[in-house]
């Protein structure tokens, strides 16, 4: 083996921990700063690309199997911290480091400079979310959960104004609160198996007293209302659209990853603890039902919002929602179809942040007054800013105005928007729904369907109509209702990031088969995780292959 | 032992969890103080309660029962830094929020306003 390849899967974390202490040395260098932030995005993507290479056993000489170890301090596993790289972590990691770099130079434009802890705070959040897609231990998973937390309030804060204050007061408070539930839930897990690595609770949780075992389920059901308050369900999620409609558009973007983790922690730990104990795990008929009520809650909510931040932050939680019925319904062959929903959601409400940002300020720079910011039109002539009904003759007086390329490409990239958000064709929203609804009208072939099968289909696409009427509400009063307008300055390093998630999005549909592959072999991995568990037990330490290797010459 | 322990536990979540839904800030981070404290000590006590066992090895003795759970003892060490820094930081936004809205109401507005 390589030697320094060994050490790859450590690098998504020490990169941006490098980076970010060493941004806090040079606050008064912005040139610099900069410099070294868009470096320690580079080696993230690239670390993330090897890791996914090595992961579909492209090189069995490194690892085999689809799993990769790395003991820190070369303390063997159950024992000292691991970094576990299967599939699903690496394509989470590359998912990451790709949202993060569009983040990252759409916020060069001008939100970096609002403060100059910026980027220390922006890498130590890319920190926290790779460190904990890539942890091997619940403990270390709360260190680094807390690790992007705690700069994601940072981040929250930064731009200030009251809005922002408010919104982060609340969303601290939950946060703080969902931390103590996981240490709790932590804690109990520790107390009943004495173990806190991922690798070794199945076999532990498989032997436990029956007395003991309902003790461990209570830790472990905390354990999941932590995660499931990160990840935004219905009813623990008020907090989450207020926050993320009120922080500035490159950490809105980002925050579109963080729910995301916790999706990704109720499909890990479950799935682990479904192999030792079915009854334990937390993917269960009840994940179900609470994506039944947050995807209801978020139909309303997108239904209502005023805003198109809010509307983004909506469709955010009814993601989180589709992904919890999905995956609530413990049928397998689900899981990659939701991984790639999962994907595609994340870019699309990325992007959508991004661009909500520009609109914002193409708004506030030819918007003079208040008075402007009217409520949404409704669906009549006037809303259209028609005076009287159209005489069909007259069409000629109105030949159109010539749109600028810039209202033109805030047009398009708010239709692919809309487009990958609502889940409408050609783009990859739709491959995801498609993909979960084909599934699912398989299995259920046999016998007719059951009735949730149904309701999923159904808050399927009731979710997805009432995101176009909203979307196309609020795009009728972005492009087309305010009157006076100026035309915004588009600039490239702002335009670019927002067309580039969209291309991501683009090369997710056209790839679609590829990498529909690669996330049926990481679900196939994600649900019987014996290698997963056998690798990581049997890890060795490094030490003693170097002192083999000493010693063979 | 035990049972001191688990009322000192139950009365500062009790008294946490009602500081907590209070409408002040102040009583807010007051709440999770506490409640981080008595998270602290619930970790503590999943290493079971032990008098006079040290948590390191001494010797060749590999007796378990001889000695405490140092693992706790790590994760209570590490929960407390981690919610102390946490804890400063609200404070900050808290500060922030009561400069910025005039009033310490979590909602950044007096009830009937």
């Amino acid at each position: 083996m390589s030697p320094w390849l060994q050490h790859l899967p450590v690098v998504p974390i020490v990169a941006p921990l490098l980076a970010g202490a060493l941004c806090l040395l040079i606050l008064d260098r912005s040139r610099a700063r900069i410099v070294l932030a868009l470096l320690s995005l580079m080696v993230q993507i690239c670390a993330a690309a090897t890791l996914l290479y090595l992961t579909t056993d492209a090189m069995p000489a490194i690892w085999t199997e689809g799993v990769g170890t790395y003991s820190i301090g070369d303390w063997p596993a159950p024992f000292g911290i691991v970094l576990v790289v299967d599939r699903l972590s690496a394509i989470m990691l590359l998912l990451t480091s790709l949202v993060g770099s569009a983040a990252l130079v759409y916020s060069l434009a001008h939100w970096d400079r609002v403060a100059p802890g910026f980027h220390s705070l922006f890498q130590f959040l890319l920190m926290g979310i790779n460190g904990a897609f890539l942890t091997g231990d619940l403990f270390n998973f709360f260190v680094f959960f807390e690790v992007l937390l705690a700069s994601s309030y940072g981040l929250l804060l930064h731009g200030s104004g009251s809005v922002r204050v408010k919104s982060g007061v609340h969303y601290i408070v939950v946060n703080l609160t969902a931390s103590l539930l996981f240490l709790i839930g932590v804690s109990m897990i520790y107390g009943m198996t004495g173990t806190l690595s991922m690798a070794q609770l199945p076999q532990l949780v498989a032997r436990l007293d029956p007395d003991d075992r309902a003790i461990f389920q209570s830790g472990a059901a905390i354990l999941g209302v932590a995660f499931l308050i990160k990840a935004g369900i219905w009813p623990l999620n008020f907090w989450l659209p207020t926050a993320y409609a009120a922080s500035s558009a490159p950490v809105a973007a980002a925050f579109s990853l963080m729910t995301k983790v916790g999706v990704y922690a109720v499909l890990r730990v479950g799935t682990l603890l479904a192999s030792g104990d079915v009854r334990s795990s937390f993917i269960d008929i009840g994940l179900f039902y609470g994506g039944i009520a947050t995807i209801a809650y978020a139909t309303i909510g997108m239904l209502s919002a005023q805003q198109l931040g809010r509307l983004i932050a909506y469709s955010v939680i009814g993601s989180s929602g589709m992904l919890f019925m999905t995956l609530g319904l413990g049928i397998e062959a689900l899981t990659a179809p939701a991984l790639y929903y999962l994907l595609s959601s994340v870019l699309a409400t990325g992007a959508f942040f991004l661009l909500n940002g520009m609109t914002d300020r193409a708004r506030m720079l030819s918007v003079s007054t208040p008075a402007d910011i009217a409520p949404l039109p409704d669906v009549t002539y006037q809303g259209f800013g028609v005076r009287e009904s159209p005489d069909p003759h007259s069409v000629e007086d109105e030949i159109g105005i010539a749109v600028p390329a810039a209202m033109a490409f805030l047009g398009l990239a708010f239709v692919c928007c809309v487009l990958l958000v609502a889940g409408l064709p050609p783009l990859s929203g739709f491959i995801g729904k498609f993909a979960i609804l084909h599934v699912l009208v398989n299995t259920g072939g046999d016998g007719g369907m059951s009735w949730n099968v149904w309701a999923l289909i159904i808050a399927v696409l009731v979710m997805g109509l009432a995101g176009v009427i909203a979307l196309s509400r609020i795009g009728m009063r972005l492009f087309w209702t305010v009157t006076g307008r100026t035309t915004p300055r588009l600039r490239l390093i702002e335009a670019g990031p927002v067309a580039f998630l969209l291309a991501l999005c683009i090369g997710l549909t056209v790839g679609g088969r590829p990498i529909m592959t690669y996330l049926d072999s990481a679900a196939r991995s994600l649900h019987s995780p014996e290698t997963y568990i056998r690798v990581v037990m049997s890890a060795q330490t490094r030490g003693d292959d170097g002192q083999a290797q000493e010693a063979a010459p | 032992m035990e049972a001191i322990v688990a009322a000192a536990i139950g009365v500062l979540t009790a008294s946490g969890v009602w500081l907590l839904l209070r409408p002040r800030t102040f009583q807010v981070i007051m709440g999770l103080a506490l409640l981080s404290y008595a998270v602290n000590l619930f970790i503590f006590g999943m290493g079971r309660l032990v008098m006079d066992r040290p948590p390191i090895i001494k010797g060749d003795a590999i007796d378990p029962a001889l000695y405490a759970d140092p693992v706790p003892q790590a994760l209570v060490l590490t929960a407390i830094v981690i919610s102390f820094a946490t804890t400063a930081l609200f404070l900050v936004a808290l500060l922030a929020a009561r400069g910025l809205t005039g009033t310490d109401h979590v909602d950044g507005k007096e009830p009937g306003q």
